[in-house]
């Protein structure tokens, strides 16, 4: 992504980036070539993307709901109601729908901390040599080839209550806990959605900073530890500063994809999670899908767009100073 | 990196905490899906009491799973080669050519590939239902359908990732080619696809990956005969009973293909996700 | 030297084409002409391909007395209600089609389907054959009804004999505080070890609608409702708060659950537990099947106790109607074909043989002098579905509104599993829903 953000078109003929030499042939002329190439992506982008967005943003002022969706071109326009309703903090919908993003921006937090922890652990050890490496390098990577669902369905099973691997691991094996805690109801739900969902990822936190730690020349380490650094302070003053680009990327694109995230709660909760676990996605297809009230869901779906789209634009500017170009 | 005793032990430590993280799910799936059913109704048992294959005999027959293992395969198959050829060719227009409404384009890659599922998966709904009213083609519920909205998460990373990964080739590989006497296109073709291989087999898997545990759409878009594995194997909980080891052992089986897979080719993942995304 | 240029477009026009060509993928549901039916039917038995077994003989009936041939789909219940909306939104659905009972209202909002009435009503028999409180369910009042009974089903009481003649009781609890007190008994700690083992009563906690249907039943005993005469939601009245806390304090104040019981998504769960001789009691629509399944014989049908014996009228609800309609789409070629499959369904004889396959209820008093519906427990069903169901109330958010109230119920055996729960901790969550209800309506 940065090479996107990085090189904006009008650079197109100038010098590269410092380690890559001028190049000997420039094409300054805009080809022919270039648009053969990019015209199935922009269809597509068109046919999947911006039509349905802008679709969207039109359902979001329409009463539409079971009256009308046999004709939905028909159905009503209602001005600014749905968003009235999705936002009024003291309204039962608009206070369920602020909730609901809040948490959602505290599980990204916290998943995206856990994620990259475990990530940037089992890179640095894995980048090690010793016997074993190359199983578990690929060993580590199975949670995250593991189709989403099948992975929520075995932790669902492990949480259970009473009959769960997990307390009977904490009750019964290690005798941790005296009583067995309800992991899918009330609070837990919300950490059990958490576990599942960073169990899933972070394998793909550890390959990203795995390939960007290959990417550090060994000389550093060695200048390094001749100078006597300690592997604690040549983590800090030279594994992090020389992946920070990587970095930066991988926590955009995970955080997003966190922020996102569906699947879990969905096959953990069914339609009617927990309160603690109700995420905005979910909760946006709960108004369309199970109540049928199609506009509020638009709404509610414009609304997020609107945050996220602010939030990405933040962080581009504040991760990555050189994406002066987004604007 | 000269190593210390400390990082040693911590290395232990870590690693075997990580292994039993990843260990702990997969063990339960695979001992459930060779219990007896009697087995799986009361507490968990780290051991069964008999080994039994029957789980996996009986999933065939309790839901249709070869039918939507097909359904699935199918669906991701399509998605997946869709998105590389498309994302191949708008990826190398984007690191290399000069056109129109590059910097347009790619703000449009970057910021699709932030939107949730859920933002598209209404309109589509009601475009796909407006298609089959007006021209009677039916979309809701068939494959095109479903691979269209696949489209709309694998596309824009795999765009994203290729343009990075197509940057941080040589120039100088295509260009001596070019003063050899082929044109960009043959250059495109002949020098740079092959080149860039590892970036491509890591965007095919990631689309392949995410296509085939993908809940959100299939959920709404799929009927009989185009359901997924991903709803499919909800029949095997339904109101009279819950099949915990036909559930586990189906589980098993829809992971193979990916697990293989992914296997296979995963070495060169790091190769081509480190390019990818770090430039 | 254009040849890779040209080979690329080639290769974009050529995927673009796959795209389109992959459209003949599939084609089922589409509403067919001529002699041809299409019919989704709901998950009755315990697996799809079971119900398709069950189904095919009585449609292959069907065809041999009208010649029409008719395509069967059995669809889940997690797809059925995704399924009907891409049928109703589209335009292209079955010709005829099962319903949850509790959908009605709902659908028929939608204008997708045929209203039983003038020839159409005849067409089925005329609405004095059928049970008339299943009959009920078919759509909003004063309207004419959307979709008709199919199978019908009712809550009652089963409990475990052996236990009850273990602990000396000799009949099954008539009202609300004899079940509380039954319960308190049967709730043992069966091998000394400290810890109870058998427990009074086992219920799905986290089940959204049986939480909704207790409401609901519970709510009407103590003199409640869930919605006004004006179809304002009410459900946190006092007499619906005192009827929710009757179900919620079989496991925060009388213990007679197993706070484990919290966690129960489903019906099967509960009967597991019974079958398991974990609990002594449950309420259930149709648990026999699994039972005998399980080679468990020990167990009795009851009626719903009563908070008061002497109740009439709601007060006397012990279920809501239970059940599964059916509908006629609208837009199908074949409306006399459709309606003749709908007869056909509700026919004395195939009311008998379906209903005897699903073990579920006949909606017609005829089809019960057929001998198979003729064992106690069944006499107690049919009695409690004819005289002492009411539907679940006929409003087009019902599904909305078992939500809620079932999200509620769940969430507070969910704090009665591991604490306390108040009177005003039900009060406040029933608020919670009534005013998400209002801001829905």
């Amino acid at each position: 992504m940065s090479q996107l953000i990085e090189k904006p078109p009008a650079s197109g003929g100038e010098p590269g980036a410092p380690q890559r030499p001028a190049p000997a042939v420039r094409r300054r002329r805009r080809s022919p070539f270039a648009y053969i190439l990019i015209a199935p992506a922009v269809i597509m982008e068109l046919l999947i993307h911006i039509i349905p967005m802008v679709l969207g943003v039109w359902i979001a002022f329409l009463g539409l709901s079971q009256l009308n969706i046999r004709n939905w071109l028909r159905a009503p326009f209602v001005g600014f109601d749905n968003f009235v309703a999705g936002l009024d903090p003291n309204g039962p919908i608009g206070g369920e729908f602020l909730a609901s993003f809040g948490r959602t921006l505290v599980f990204t937090v916290v998943v995206l901390a856990i994620v990259w922890v475990l990530g940037i652990m089992a890179a640095v050890l894995l980048h090690s040599s010793f016997r074993g490496n190359g199983f578990l390098r690929t060993f580590f990577l199975i949670p995250y080839a593991l189709p989403s669902y099948v992975a929520t369905i075995a932790w669902a099973f492990m949480f259970s209550q009473r009959d769960g691997a997990i307390n009977k691991i904490l009750v019964d094996d290690l005798g941790i806990l005296d009583e067995r805690p309800f992991w899918l109801l009330g609070g837990n739900a919300f950490w059990v959605t958490v576990i599942v969902t960073a169990w899933q990822m972070w394998p793909f936190a550890f390959l990203m900073l795995l390939a960007a730690l290959q990417n550090i020349p060994k000389d550093v380490y060695e200048a390094a530890a001749i100078d006597g650094a300690s592997l604690w302070k040549q983590f800090l003053l030279i594994t992090l500063p020389m992946i920070r680009p990587a970095n930066g990327v991988l926590l955009l694109v995970m955080s997003l994809w966190i922020f996102n995230q569906f699947n879990v709660p969905f096959v953990l909760f069914g339609a009617a999670p927990p309160e603690s676990a109700k995420l905005i996605s979910p909760l946006i297809y709960q108004h369309s899908f199970s109540n049928w009230n199609f506009g509020l869901g638009g709404a509610m779906s414009v609304l997020l767009l609107i945050l996220l789209f602010i939030a990405s634009v933040i962080y581009v500017r504040m991760v990555l100073p050189k994406g002066k170009d987004i604007d | 990196m000269i190593e210390t005793p400390g990082f040693r032990w911590f290395r232990r430590i870590g690693l075997t905490f990580l292994f039993l993280l990843v260990a702990l799910p997969l063990y339960v799936v695979v001992v459930t899906s060779f219990k007896p059913l009697s087995d799986v109704r009361g507490l968990f048992t780290w051991v069964p009491s008999t080994v039994t294959f029957e789980p996996y005999l009986e999933i065939w027959q309790t839901v249709p799973l070869g039918h939507y293992f097909k359904n699935s395969l199918i669906v991701t198959t399509l998605a997946t080669i869709f998105s590389v050829i498309i994302a191949i060719m708008a990826a190398y227009a984007v690191a290399r050519l000069n056109f129109r409404g590059q910097r347009s384009f790619s703000l449009v890659v970057l910021s699709t590939q932030m939107f949730p599922g859920i933002l598209f998966l209404l309109p589509l709904f009601l475009i796909f239902t407006q298609i089959q009213r007006t021209v009677g083609l039916q979309l809701n519920g068939s494959y095109t359908g479903l691979v269209i909205t696949y489209l709309t998460f694998t596309l824009p990373f795999a765009i994203w990732m290729l343009a990075g990964y197509f940057a941080s080739i040589p120039r100088e590989l295509e260009e001596a080619a070019m003063i050899d006497g082929t044109s960009r296109a043959g250059a495109f073709i002949r020098v740079v696809i092959p080149v860039a291989k590892p970036g491509i087999i890591a965007v095919a898997v990631y689309s392949f990956i995410t296509a085939w545990g993908e809940v959100l759409f299939a959920s709404v878009l799929t009927n009989n005969d185009t359901r997924t594995l991903a709803i499919g194997l909800q029949a095997y909980a339904n109101q009279t009973d819950v099949y915990w080891n036909q559930l586990m052992a189906a589980s098993v089986v829809v992971s193979l293909p990916v697990l293989i897979g992914f296997m296979m080719v995963q070495r060169h993942l790091v190769a081509g996700l480190s390019a990818g995304s770090v430039k | 030297m254009k040849a890779p240029v040209k080979a690329l477009s080639t290769l974009a026009v050529l995927g673009l084409g796959m795209t389109s060509l992959a459209a003949c993928g599939s084609g089922s549901g589409e509403a067919t002409s001529g002699d041809t039916l299409t019919y989704w039917a709901s998950n009755q038995g315990t697996t799809v391909e079971d119900d398709r077994k069950v189904l095919e003989e009585s449609l292959a009936r069907f065809t041999e007395e009208t010649g029409t041939e008719v395509e069967l789909e059995v669809i889940p219940w997690t797809d059925l209600y995704n399924r009907i909306l891409t049928a109703v939104s589209s335009g292209e659905g079955p010709d005829v089609l099962n319903i949850g009972n509790t959908w009605a209202t709902t659908l028929q909002e939608t204008g997708a389907f045929l209203p039983f009435e003038g020839d159409a009503l005849e067409a089925v028999g005329g609405q004095d054959r059928f049970i008339q409180s299943s009959w009920s369910t078919g759509g909003a009042e004063g309207e004419a009804p959307t979709s008709i009974p199919l199978y019908g089903l009712s809550y009652s009481l089963y409990y475990n004999t052996e236990m009850f003649a273990a602990a000396g009781i000799e009949a099954p609890p008539e009202t609300w505080d004899e079940f509380v007190e039954t319960a308190k008994k049967l709730t043992i700690d069966t091998d000394g070890d400290g810890e109870i083992d058998q427990w009074g009563v086992s219920l799905a906690g986290s089940s959204i609608s049986n939480n909704a249907h207790q409401a609901f039943v519970r709510g009407l005993q103590a003199g409640g409702s869930l919605f006004d005469e004006n179809g304002e939601p009410t459900f946190a009245s006092d007499e619906q708060v005192a009827g929710v806390k009757q179900w919620v304090d079989l496991m925060a104040v009388d213990k007679v659950v197993s706070p484990s019981n919290a966690e129960f998504t489903g019906g099967s769960q509960m009967v597991e537990d019974f079958a398991a001789g974990n609990a002594a009691m449950f309420f259930d629509q149709a648990p026999a099947k699994t039972l005998n399944a399980r080679g468990f014989e020990n167990f009795a049908a009851a009626p719903v106790p009563l908070t008061d014996p002497a109740a009439t009228g709601d007060e006397a609800t012990m279920s809501h109607v239970a059940g599964i309609n059916l509908s006629v789409f609208n837009e199908t070629d074949n409306e006399e074909g459709a309606l003749k499959l709908a007869a056909h369904l509700t026919s004395d004889e195939e009311q008998v043989y379906l209903n005897k396959a699903f073990t579920s209820l006949p909606v017609l008093s005829a089809a019960y002098e057929d001998e198979a519906f003729q064992s106690e427990e069944i006499t107690l069903k049919q009695g409690i579905l004819e005289n002492n169901a009411k539907p679940m109330p006929l409003i087009s958010q019902e599904g909305q509104m078992e939500t809620l109230v079932g999200t509620a119920i769940k969430n507070l055996f969910a704090q009665a599993a591991t604490g306390t729960v108040t009177e005003d901790d039900i009060r406040t969550a029933l608020e919670d829903a009534n005013s998400q209800m209002a801001a829905a309506q």
